[in-house]
């Protein structure tokens, strides 16, 4: 059998079911939307768009390897860019650039060039202190913790609050090591 | 229509998150209402969509157009189909039924669902925990069909029937 040729990011979003990204925009801000009514603090809808993003992003890992042929990854500064060039567009049809890596190599920012999510969107006064996006952040944190990476994922810049670009910070905290059902040599 | 794209699974996984939140973590024991939020966030979905559809400018002069409009360009434009057959009573009631509903067959009816057995208890309780999944689920397209016939200046309550799967028939009542 030929091995498994790891897939560009165009080339699996290619091959993907797509959808109009209006009907995924739109459905994200209707949620948060109702999140806001329904939860009242802003803080507290942070949280849950963190909660619900963990639980996507715990699924989501599966598709995304299986779908991508991406072999394993040999250092966080690969896995980073496999994220940004192969699992942003295999989802969302978008790619992010990493950058500002910290001196030991543990912690790094995606910044993204489009972001789907926030077509149309406008913040009202009252929502102050909203991590719009935040979702994003929890799929990548469950994704990783799947693949035995613990993170801390935090957005640094956010265009809805005024700044010039989407960057999420990425922190390595801990790699754990996998345990393998088998030893090498047997 | 047309333009940006993103995976068909960003849209599912959403949705399914959605509705289990609602349904496990916020309203864990008031489905009804967890019901009610689900489909208020299709409500608004569907009626920014058909907002966005019909900014030409193209009016309907009556409810059946507007009705043939969701069948068709609204279905089309969200699920890559049109609606599979349209039925109505003649005094305010549609029903329009979609074969394949891609919803049913690709979010709400996922991999734990079990094979009917022989024990026909636990069997009828595994069937009753997939309706009760799907109908939740269903709540939100419902929704989205109520908002875009509201944009369209149609005011109905819409219903989901699951009497034929893998087929889904959506009940429209307009409002007199």
């Amino acid at each position: 059998m030929a091995p498994l040729v790891p897939r560009s990011g165009d080339a699996v979003f290619a091959n993907v079911e797509r959808v109009n990204a209006e009907l995924f925009t739109l459905t994200y801000g209707a949620i948060v939307r109702q999140l806001l009514t329904d939860l009242e603090e802003v803080e507290e809808v942070n949280k849950q768009l963190d909660q619900m993003g963990y639980n996507i992003g715990i699924r989501l890992i599966d598709e995304f390897l299986a779908k991508s042929n991406v072999s394993r990854c040999v250092d966080f500064k690969e896995t980073t860019e496999v994220i940004a060039k192969v699992g942003f567009k295999m989802f969302l049809g978008v790619t992010a650039s990493v950058t500002n890596w910290d001196a030991d190599g543990t912690s790094c920012s995606l910044v993204l060039e489009d972001n789907p999510l926030v077509d149309f969107v406008e913040l009202p006064d009252t929502c102050q202190g909203l991590y719009y996006c935040n979702i994003l952040s929890g799929v990548i944190r469950g994704a990783l913790e799947m693949v035995s990476m613990k993170t801390e994922v935090n957005w640094v810049r956010d265009m809805l609050r005024g700044d010039d670009a989407y960057e999420l910070r990425v922190k390595l905290l801990k790699q754990v090591p996998e345990e393998y059902p088998y030893k090498d040599d047997e | 229509m047309g333009g940006k794209e993103v995976s068909e699974s960003c849209v599912n996984s959403l949705v399914t998150e959605m509705v289990s939140s609602y349904c496990n973590r916020f309203y864990s024991t008031k489905p009804e209402l967890a019901a009610r939020r689900i489909e208020a966030i299709g409500f608004q979905v569907g009626l920014q969509l058909s907002e966005r559809y019909t900014m030409d400018g193209s009016r309907f002069i009556d409810q059946l157009e507007a009705i043939k409009f969701i069948c068709k360009d609204f279905w089309q434009s969200l699920f890559k189909k049109q609606i599979d057959n349209l039925k109505t009573n003649h005094r305010g009631t549609f029903v329009l039924q979609d074969n394949q509903f891609k919803w049913l067959t690709r979010m709400s009816v996922d991999h734990t669902l079990p094979k009917p057995q022989p024990d026909s208890l636990a069997s009828a309780a595994a069937d009753n925990k997939t309706a009760q999944a799907a109908s939740m689920h269903l709540y939100f397209p419902c929704g989205i069909i109520r908002g875009a016939l509201t944009n369209l200046g149609v005011p109905c309550a819409v219903s989901a029937d699951l009497s034929n799967l893998p087929a889904c028939s959506f009940v429209v009542r307009i409002k007199a």
